[in-house]
């Protein structure tokens, strides 16, 4: 089966995606009363992009790009990132967590926790995303800055995230982009084609790649999501439309099982008037600016 | 004879009252230089959007003196905007004005409140019931005004053409569902195309006022514009930007189409009365509906 009988990829105007996220940033800034904001730069392509379109909302003085290497990060991160840096003309910094990781990892390196089982590794990469999290919030205060968020819309519905951790901002630039959209936006908006042509990683463990974990190349996952979120095809005209079954139902398995991660918490109501049941109210409006 | 209509596609700021009251004075002053009759404001132009519960913080009477000062500067113009209104008997209404002189000649109710995908309007104001139009005098004569959802429901433009109308007035906060796709650029074209057939079919003239800006994840995508009774454009604002612009109908245009496509007049509203009593008994299951229509 060639790739014109699969349902399509998700399509994006790269030029018109661009123009309305710096002025869904710019509007951000001006709501909240901010005129800086922090990221974290991992030389992939997500932060890379959110990194750009920050730099077209702001002045590159008003942006931090925080470099955060654990002791097995691959040089190639730290050399994409310091691309983008020089490009945007951005301000940085480099914090190595791995002091900070390392002796987490150790109380958590259980004897029931067998070492490099996959369990492990997550809790290991919810460690470092977290400690990441930390780092990037304290900058926040002390750069007087928001958080960009740098999280992709395949990874909010697949789950593929750690929550308070990578997932943790003041806003989300990108989190309306799947991972396949995002690099024709990052393409037009000039992110450097090493950063552009290498695997996804999260580099939380040498030679991890995003597809690999995922057992999925992004591309079918973009397809499926498409199909099964955007377009509300049920499995069987996924299947009927020459996905596989397995795929498909795995993804709808895995974006239910993750809800939780796309939602604050539930509240147990017990007065008259709850926050986020019925004490609704816009997140930015008179008197939520600083 | 001619006259001027300004569309002030503004991004009002959420739940800001009298910014929003300030920067609707200097529009119209800048509208009254450029010799507008009429200038247009979006839907919730005084208030913003997505107000949840800001709705009674930000709600006013129709007899609001705020409102009414608002054509202050601008002698002998009139002036449609949108706003909350809190009636006598405390509903709240998503309501659209028409001004002059300090007094309100007209008000509509959004009657049609979206509530379903990313709209949840249904859940903070309640609809208005009647769809009429006002008699705004020389050179316009009657104008039908609406709330944006009001426009995709075709019974009410065609109720206000019937109605005597001269002239259509939608103002609207839409935001874009897929802004950054093809869909997005499709679903705006999809309004554009709605208007020209209303202003074709009613062979009425529309002006249409859509907001712009940010609200929380949302971007309103503007492209305010004013139609002919022929269907053609007389002006489009951009897409996206804060715009003031300004387009001139000519009365006697209305009239010629009215001759040459006479299809408000030879509109069979007997007949329609008659089938849609006979749709509205058979949807109800009402005794007496007809079982073999």
């Amino acid at each position: 089966m060639n790739d014109s009988e699969l349902p399509p990829l998700p399509a994006v105007e790269p030029a018109q995606a661009i123009d309305v996220i710096v002025g869904f940033i710019r509007a951000q800034m001006e709501q909240t009363g901010f005129e800086r904001i922090v990221l974290g730069l991992s030389g992939g392509v997500d932060s890379a992009t959110v990194a750009y379109l920050c730099a077209r909302a702001v002045n590159p003085e008003n942006l931090l790009a925080i470099r955060m290497p654990y002791r097995t990060s691959s040089e190639a991160s730290e050399t994409d990132a310091m691309r983008v840096v020089e490009a945007l003309g951005c301000r940085t910094e480099r914090v190595d967590i791995t002091p900070m990781v390392d002796p987490m990892l150790e109380l958590i390196a259980s004897p029931d926790a067998a070492a490099g089982s996959d369990e492990l590794n997550v809790r290991r990469g919810n460690v470092m995303a977290r400690q990441r999290m930390i780092v990037v919030y304290d900058r926040s205060a002390a750069f007087d800055a928001l958080v960009a968020g740098t999280s992709n819309k395949t990874e909010a519905l697949l789950g593929y995230g750690t929550l308070h951790g990578d997932m943790a901002a003041a806003f989300a630039p990108i989190g309306d982009l799947y991972k396949t959209q995002l690099r024709d936006v990052a393409r037009e908006l000039g992110v450097p084609d090493e950063i552009l042509a290498k695997p996804p990683s999260a580099d939380l463990w040498p030679g991890q790649t995003d597809e690999d974990e995922l057992g999925r190349s992004y591309d079918m996952l973009d397809r499926t999501l498409f199909a099964l979120v955007d377009r509300r095809w049920s499995v069987d005209r996924c299947v009927d439309a020459g996905l596989d079954r397995d795929l498909v139902e795995w993804v709808e398995r895995r974006v239910a099982r993750m809800e939780f991660k796309r939602q604050l918490p539930p509240v147990a109501k017990v007065s008259l008037r709850t926050p986020g049941i019925d004490h609704l109210y816009p997140r930015r409006r008179p008197g939520s600016r600083r | 004879m001619e006259y001027r209509i300004a569309l002030a596609q503004v991004a009002p700021r959420l739940g800001e009252l009298d910014a929003n009251l300030e920067l609707s004075g200097e529009i119209l002053r800048r509208a009254a230089s450029d010799g507008a009759h009429l200038t247009v404001f979006p839907e919730l132009a005084l208030t913003g959007y997505l107000l949840q519960d800001l709705v009674p913080e930000v709600a006013i009477g129709a007899d609001d003196r705020r409102l009414r000062l608002l054509t202050r500067d601008v002698p002998g113009m009139l002036v449609a905007i949108g706003f909350v209104e809190e009636t006598s008997d405390h509903r709240y209404a998503n309501s659209v004005a028409l001004l002059r002189d300090g007094e309100v000649i007209g008000i509509h109710r959004k009657v049609y409140l979206p509530t379903y995908g990313l709209f949840d309007e249904g859940r903070f104001t309640r609809p208005g019931d009647r769809v009429r139009t006002v008699e705004a005098g020389a050179a316009i004569g009657r104008i039908g005004l609406s709330v944006c959802e009001d426009f995709w429901h075709a019974s009410l433009p065609m109720l206000q053409a019937l109605d005597g109308a001269h002239l259509l007035v939608n103002v609207a906060a839409g935001p874009s569902r897929a802004p950054g796709s093809e869909a997005g650029l499709a679903a705006i074209a999809g309004w554009h195309k709605m208007q020209d057939t209303y202003a074709l079919l009613g062979t009425v003239p529309i002006a249409f006022c859509n907001r712009v800006g940010n609200e929380e994840g949302l971007t309103f995508w503007g492209g305010s514009r004013v139609i002919g009774a022929d269907g053609g454009t007389v002006v489009q604002a951009p897409l996206w930007e804060e715009a003031l612009v300004v387009g001139t109908l000519e009365t006697d245009d209305l009239r010629m189409q009215r001759y040459g496509l006479p299809l408000l007049a030879d509109e069979r509203l007997e007949l329609t009365r008659r089938e849609l009593d006979r749709i509205i008994a058979e949807r109800a299951g009402l005794d007496g509906a007809p079982d073999d229509a």
